[in-house]
């Protein structure tokens, strides 16, 4: 039948399409390709070498590109960026999708390229997707800083790290110290059983509750809420039946601590066990206010933002280039040096409690 | 039963209409968009910085590729009076196979013709339960949408895959030779050509139009119908597949949500390209222009830094004034002609 015969054309004309696409190389395999260079890497630094005392132009045209608009934590991450922009005398541009997908970050990118930006800043929502990119316009001279969710590292200058698993895992100890009061039964209230960064900042916890100064602090059991408000609230109840005499319950997830909070602060427990742990400023202001929780702690994502706007004209201007062991000056932040990898860490978290907390409002 | 085969739909076998007559039906709707296209290219080039330059035509076109890929069959299956939202799905599904084969060893020229069968037999499942089975193709590929897009999870889980060879992601993204032209304006160019031919210019393509402006008629008069529409479910589950091995390549990632979405962009344009959706009525260079139009139009306001809320009203808005234009258009045009009919007499 001739109008079979047409539409089997175009499916034949596709496939043949497919045919040149595929013939540009014979049986290439993963394993065959590991022996292989990888993507060349450009370098988006003029200067192969830092210039430690170059000057950091004005009027540099810096964009902050976060996983996604409209999201409260994003804005107080970029409102930190504009900060910096500002203090360097650039100028400040925020674009982004709604839509927190890798794909919709690309365009992006190239909107950048295209509108010849001088820095990149970008929370990075797939760290591949956006590697051709970003790679496209480090070639073009303009450096990448990842900040709060890396890219590969390939394909950026810097990372500005927010807080490493160490420091994450001695303040939760800290935290358990001080508000058991130097000794008794404290227990851990945590996301899920194989959450990745839970798991890696309670393993830390433990080491330096090994320690002799912690000699008096049990830590009896390690909670699972699963990140779910209700389980959360459940497991807390849990474990205050289980251990009457606990002290304290040190969440390191936001929705833990705050179902914990919740629930104590409702029992006859409140003031008697402390919660501590990670969470958000607005998601415990009452409970800190109302004496349930005396202090948690949290990076502060404008300083992330902030960092990153400094980390990002210091490499413009070619005081840095993301090698290890350099050193740039980052305003109210002080001075900061870079890792391994480039990566830059922000600093141990920030402590909110009674007399802070109202200074924040993410 | 009656059978209403609107005129301006064209050729739906015997009743070819008069040149005249089909000219005057391009120049509705589709010469409008193609215009209004040409405008904002022009104006943008003119206007807005960083537009008109070789890069930006290359960023362009990559962002153009996957919508306008799948808007070639999308059209050909709304013109039969069916829809396939299954599309972004199985290019999800199909990048997400192709990940775990690529981590599992297999030779990525072993793969993407593999992947390409995998969208012809996911298409043909469309095909089976809206032909052979009847139901209507909304409610089946809202089914396998939310299906296909489940597996895709089951294949590779919240795992990205992301080191596919170099030679083969940087051909998408590459031009040839390094200059201007990107590798993929050919192929794209030819697949365009080979549709609009296929559609304008076959007879398969007068049975699509005919099968679209009404089954019955066309079944009458001894179209296989059934067999056109299970074919172009087919054909857009390979071009949905082919997309899908573009999108993995592009972003160097192969992730399970993939795409997630693209099937109302690509509605979107094939609506705004003057496809009607209770079939029948369209063409393919309109809904060439129309992809072309709308992300002309985003990359262009982007580069303006116009926010996204406003993109998002603006490609809202158009869509309906393409709902709403031709409705108007025709409402004037039967007044005018009543008009002129009571003024004869």
């Amino acid at each position: 039948m001739s109008s079979r015969r047409g539409l089997s054309l175009v499916l034949a004309g596709s496939l043949g399409l497919t045919m040149a696409l595929t013939a540009c190389g014979g049986g290439t395999t993963r394993e065959s390709q590991a022996q292989q260079p990888a993507a060349p890497a450009p370098s988006s630094s003029a200067a192969a070498s830092a210039d430690p005392s170059a000057e950091i132009p004005e009027g540099l045209k810096i964009a902050f590109l976060p996983k996604q608009l409209n999201n409260p934590y994003s804005d107080i991450e970029a409102a930190g960026g504009k900060e910096a922009v500002e203090e360097l005398g650039g100028e400040y541009s925020l674009v982004g999708p709604n839509d927190a997908s890798a794909s919709s970050q690309v365009s992006y990118i190239n909107t950048l390229i295209q509108q010849q930006q001088d820095v990149i800043n970008i929370a990075a929502n797939d760290p591949n997707a956006v590697c051709p990119s970003l790679n496209q316009a480090r070639a073009k001279g303009i450096p990448v800083v990842t900040f709060d969710s890396d890219a590969n590292p390939d394909c950026r200058d810097v990372f500005i790290n927010q807080a490493t698993t160490e420091g994450i895992g001695k303040t939760l100890a800290e935290q358990a110290l001080e508000l058991s009061g130097g000794s008794g039964k404290v227990a851990v209230l945590s996301a899920t059983a194989n959450a990745t960064n839970q798991n890696a900042w309670i393993e830390v916890m433990k080491e330096e509750l090994a320690k002799p100064e912690y000699a008096g602090v049990e830590l009896v059991e390690v909670a699972y809420g699963d990140d779910d408000d209700q389980k959360s609230f459940q497991q807390t109840q849990a474990l205050l039946q289980k251990y009457p005499d606990l002290k304290a319950i040190v969440s390191p997830t936001t929705v833990g601590i705050a179902a914990a909070a919740r629930y104590i602060s409702s029992s006859d427990y409140k003031g008697k066990v402390a919660v501590t742990g990670l969470g958000t400023p607005n998601q415990m202001r009452e409970y800190v206010k109302d004496g349930t929780v005396k202090e948690f702690a949290l990076w502060s994502p404008a300083d992330i933002g902030y960092l990153a706007g400094y980390a990002g004209a210091a490499l413009k201007a070619g005081q840095i280039t993301g090698a290890e062991g350099e050193t740039f000056e980052a305003g109210r932040l002080g001075e900061y040096t870079i890792g391994a990898d480039g990566e830059v860490v922000l600093g141990p978290p920030t402590t909110f409690d009674a007399s802070n907390i109202d200074q924040f409002d993410f | 039963m009656a059978v209403d085969v609107p005129s301006s739909t064209g050729t739906a076998g015997a009743a070819a209409p008069a040149p005249a007559r089909r000219l005057g039906a391009l120049a509705s709707w589709e010469a409008t968009i193609i215009a209004l296209t040409v405008l904002v290219l022009v104006i943008a080039s003119l206007t807005v910085d960083g537009f008109g330059d070789a890069g930006n035509a290359v960023f362009l076109l990559l962002d153009i590729t996957p919508i306008l890929l799948i808007a070639l069959p999308m059209t050909l299956i709304v013109m039969t009076g069916e829809i396939d939202l299954s599309v972004a799905s199985i290019l999800g599904l199909t990048g997400a196979v192709m990940g775990s084969l690529w981590v599992g060893g297999m030779a990525i020229e072993t793969i993407i013709p593999l992947c390409l069968v995998l969208g012809a037999v996911l298409g043909a499942v469309n095909g089976f339960f809206v032909t052979v089975l009847g139901l209507p193709s909304l409610a089946v590929t809202i089914g396998t949408l939310a299906l296909y897009r489940g597996l895709a999870y089951v294949v590779l889980g919240s795992n990205a895959v992301a080191d596919f060879p170099f030679a083969h992601t940087g051909w998408v993204t590459g031009t040839a030779g390094g200059g201007v032209v990107p590798n993929l304006l050919l192929p794209l160019l030819v697949a365009v050509v080979a549709f609009g031919i296929a559609l304008h210019a076959t007879p398969a393509g007068r049975g699509i139009v005919a099968t679209g402006a009404s089954d019955t008629a066309a079944r009458f008069a001894g179209l296989a119908t059934l067999r056109i529409k299970f074919t172009l479910f087919v054909l857009s589950g390979v071009v949905s597949a082919l997309t899908g091995v573009l999108w993995a390549l592009r972003y160097s990632s192969a992730r399970a949500d993939n795409g997630a979405g693209l099937e109302l962009a690509v509605v979107a344009a094939v609506l705004l390209g003057g496809v009607s959706i209770f079939g029948g009525k369209g063409s393919l260079p309109g809904v060439v222009a129309a992809v072309v139009l709308l992300a002309s139009l985003q990359n262009a306001l982007r580069l303006e830094n116009v926010s996204n809320e406003a993109l998002t009203v603006v490609t809202g808005g158009l869509l309906i004034a393409s709902v709403l234009a031709p409705n108007v258009l025709r409402a004037v045009r039967r007044r005018s002609a009543s008009a002129r009919a009571s003024r004869a007499r």
